[in-house]
């Protein structure tokens, strides 16, 4: 303990926040570099003209575009499908819940590498044709469990007796859900279904199994690796760092409001 | 002990030709745990009067609180009927009952400021947004939360967030108001303030209240009647001062207040009263409600304030039994001693220190105890 009083543990501090911030860093400042060649790992100069060109290579809009499309649909999917799971486990015990707690725990301990593999092969066998629709599927399958797992904790820290206090005052079950159950369990589900974006967004190994003739953002990014990562691809990544950035920075401040 | 004498209490009070606010008629609750069907209440029975504040006193476990719950429709009852207004609702949810619950937990909606808890059942109801606005405003007034409409429940101290409770339950004009343990998160300073204030409450707005209370001081402060509970039946149904007077079981002369047990065999009986052989100086006198004969063996109970304690065997028609004080306590309005019998029970007298603090007797002397003989009474 002695060891981390007074300066030592500023220093670990400033080291620990160093190591976290400068990969990010790094990408921030090689959007801005002027390359003349095509790779993108000398600093040539700012520029702001990567910027202006966002959109110009199609085929990396493309990917952007089904990355966020999936991503969306992910955490919508996920969100409520998952919150519905979380409820479920937080608040009943019913046949089958201990082997779904399980189950939920599994999915996420589950190497990636073997998920893909075996999602690959269930729609080989199942003849499913692979793209969009199986990335989807296969986002939606493993961010599910982030899902009910944060509702899950959330709703164990309910009273029971809010939902009979609502009855109690003449609130149908759909009522009470609406305006008891549900706000109070929101935060676990905006958490949750956050979680199911961040997972969808950035995956590589199972969407690389199961994308079929589909491309998403990681993906081109591996494929242009050999040929030279065009600035493009900092500027995507820092709008999506500065995106996430401001809805942390937005939920701290409302939390602060709110005490 | 049963159904039949909890019914028959009730209609002895309550006014026969009107109909009861709310009857339990022969309610059963079974449920079943780890396999094993247990049952919570074991055959409730009782009606209860318009505009009657009524207790469910019992310790944990004893079922109070699950016949409150039957009566408000969170639990269906296995066997038997709950009828209110005469209307039987045993299978009618809690959302279309006309009444209302303050949960011991207050259950507060966190999310809500305190004017929306409060508007919460108007608005169920449809209620128009202008009676809404007035009839919420009368009832924060009323629990005296003008002026605190827009704080959140987190924010309020918990006497605030009970009468935030309880105008959220009020504002609705309930046919009855049900409370679990209301009080039970209050400290003791607060709760006795809580207890005057409730019962204002209740004259103010005339509803019947349902409360249900381990705290046997509380219950007998606040009730008109009360029926202890145990072990998922109604011991006795009667007034405070009946129940702590005349306790009809030995649960009820245990769990409320002090008690002194004797028992003895009847040696003789003298009209409705029995006479007991205790030692061989006592004489103790008990009227007996029921039948007894001589040879049978007679519980009995009295308070230790009935108790006269005295170094010399007092005169007159008198029960009383000869003793040897074992301890003296001073409790400021009075002390306490405990009495040892020769047939080994012990008895508590309670003097009030209403003269000087001089005690009558020591540690280690040998004492009388008298009572009147009708401050005594036969257990079943």
């Amino acid at each position: 303990m002695r060891l981390f009083r007074g300066r030592g543990l500023q220093i670990y501090t400033w080291l620990v926040i160093a190591w976290l911030i400068v990969p990010i860093a790094v990408m921030v400042l090689f959007g801005f570099n002027d390359t003349k060649g095509r790779y993108n790992s000398t600093f040539q100069g700012f520029t702001l003209k990567w910027y202006g060109k966002l959109f110009e290579i199609g085929d990396l809009t493309q990917a952007l575009v089904n990355s966020l499309l999936i991503a969306v649909l992910t955490m919508l999917i996920a969100g409520v499908l998952g919150s519905l799971i979380g409820l479920a486990l937080g608040r009943y015990r019913f046949r089958g819940s201990g082997a779904m707690n399980v189950v939920m725990f599994a999915a996420i301990s589950c190497a990636e590498i073997v998920m893909g593999a075996s999602l690959l092969s269930l729609f080989v066998t199942l003849a499913v044709p692979l793209g969009f629709w199986t990335i989807v599927i296969s986002h939606v399958m493993f961010s599910i469990s982030f899902v009910a797992i944060t509702v899950r904790a959330r709703v164990m820290t309910l009273d029971a007796s809010l939902e009979e206090a609502a009855r109690d005052l003449g609130a149908g079950t759909w009522t009470t859900f609406r305006l008891v159950t549900l706000p109070m369990i929101f935060p676990g589900v905006l958490a949750g279904s956050m979680l199911a974006f961040a997972l969808s967004i950035d995956d590589f190994v199972i969407t690389n199994f199961n994308s079929g003739g589909t491309v998403t953002f990681p993906l081109w990014i591996w494929g242009s690796t050999r040929v030279g990562i065009p600035p493009q691809v900092n500027v995507m990544g820092t709008l999506i760092f500065a995106a996430g950035l401001l809805i942390a920075l937005g939920n701290a401040l409302v939390a602060r409001r709110r005490r | 002990m049963t159904e039949i004498q909890a019914g028959t209490g009730a209609a002895g009070v309550a006014a026969p030709d009107q109909v009861p606010a709310i009857e339990l008629d022969g309610v059963v609750k079974e449920y079943v745990s780890h396999g094993e069907v247990v049952q919570a209440v074991k055959g409730v029975s009782l009606a209860i009067g318009e505009g009657e504040f009524f207790s469910l006193l019992g310790p944990s476990g004893c079922g109070k609180t699950t016949s409150m719950r039957m009566i408000a429709g969170f639990e269906e009852p296995t066997r038997g009927v709950v009828r209110l207004h005469g209307q039987d609702v045993t299978n009618v949810p809690p959302n279309k009952r006309d009444v209302n619950m303050v949960f011991q937990s207050y259950a507060l909606f966190p999310h809500m400021n305190v004017w929306d808890n409060v508007a919460f059942g108007l608005k169920r109801k449809k209620v128009s947004d202008d009676e809404v606005r007035s009839r919420v405003g009368e009832m924060l007034e009323i629990v005296d939360l003008v002026g605190r409409e827009k704080r959140r429940p987190r924010e309020m101290s918990g006497g605030q967030q009970q009468r935030v409770a309880l105008a959220r339950a009020l504002v609705n004009r309930p046919r009855a108001l049900l409370l679990d343990e209301p009080l039970g998160a209050l400290d003791l300073k607060l709760r006795q303030h809580m207890q005057i204030e409730l019962k204002r409450i209740q004259r103010e707005v005339g509803i019947t209240f349902v409360y249900v209370t381990h705290d046997q001081s509380e219950a007998l402060t606040m009730s008109d009647r009360i029926a202890v509970m145990n072990d998922g039946l109604v011991e006795q149904l009667a007034g405070p001062r009946e129940i702590y007077e005349r306790p009809a079981t030995k649960f009820v002369a245990g769990f409320i207040g002090t008690s002194n047990l004797l028992s003895g065999v009847v040696r003789a009986m003298n009209g409705a009263s029995a006479v007991l052989a205790l030692g061989p100086e006592d004489r103790v006198v008990v009227p007996i409600k029921g039948s007894a004969t001589e040879g049978d063996t007679v519980e009995l109970t009295v308070r230790p304030e009935k108790i006269t304690i005295s170094t010399e065997q007092p005169e007159g028609d008198l029960s009383m039994v000869e003793g040897t004080v074992s301890e003296v306590v001073y409790l400021g309005t009075y002390n306490s001693y405990a009495v040892a019998l020769a047939g080994g029970a012990e008895i508590t007298v309670f003097q009030q220190n209403a003269h000087d603090s001089t005690t009558t007797a020591e540690r280690g002397d040998t004492v009388w105890l008298s009572w009147q003989p009708q401050h005594s009474y036969a257990l079943q």
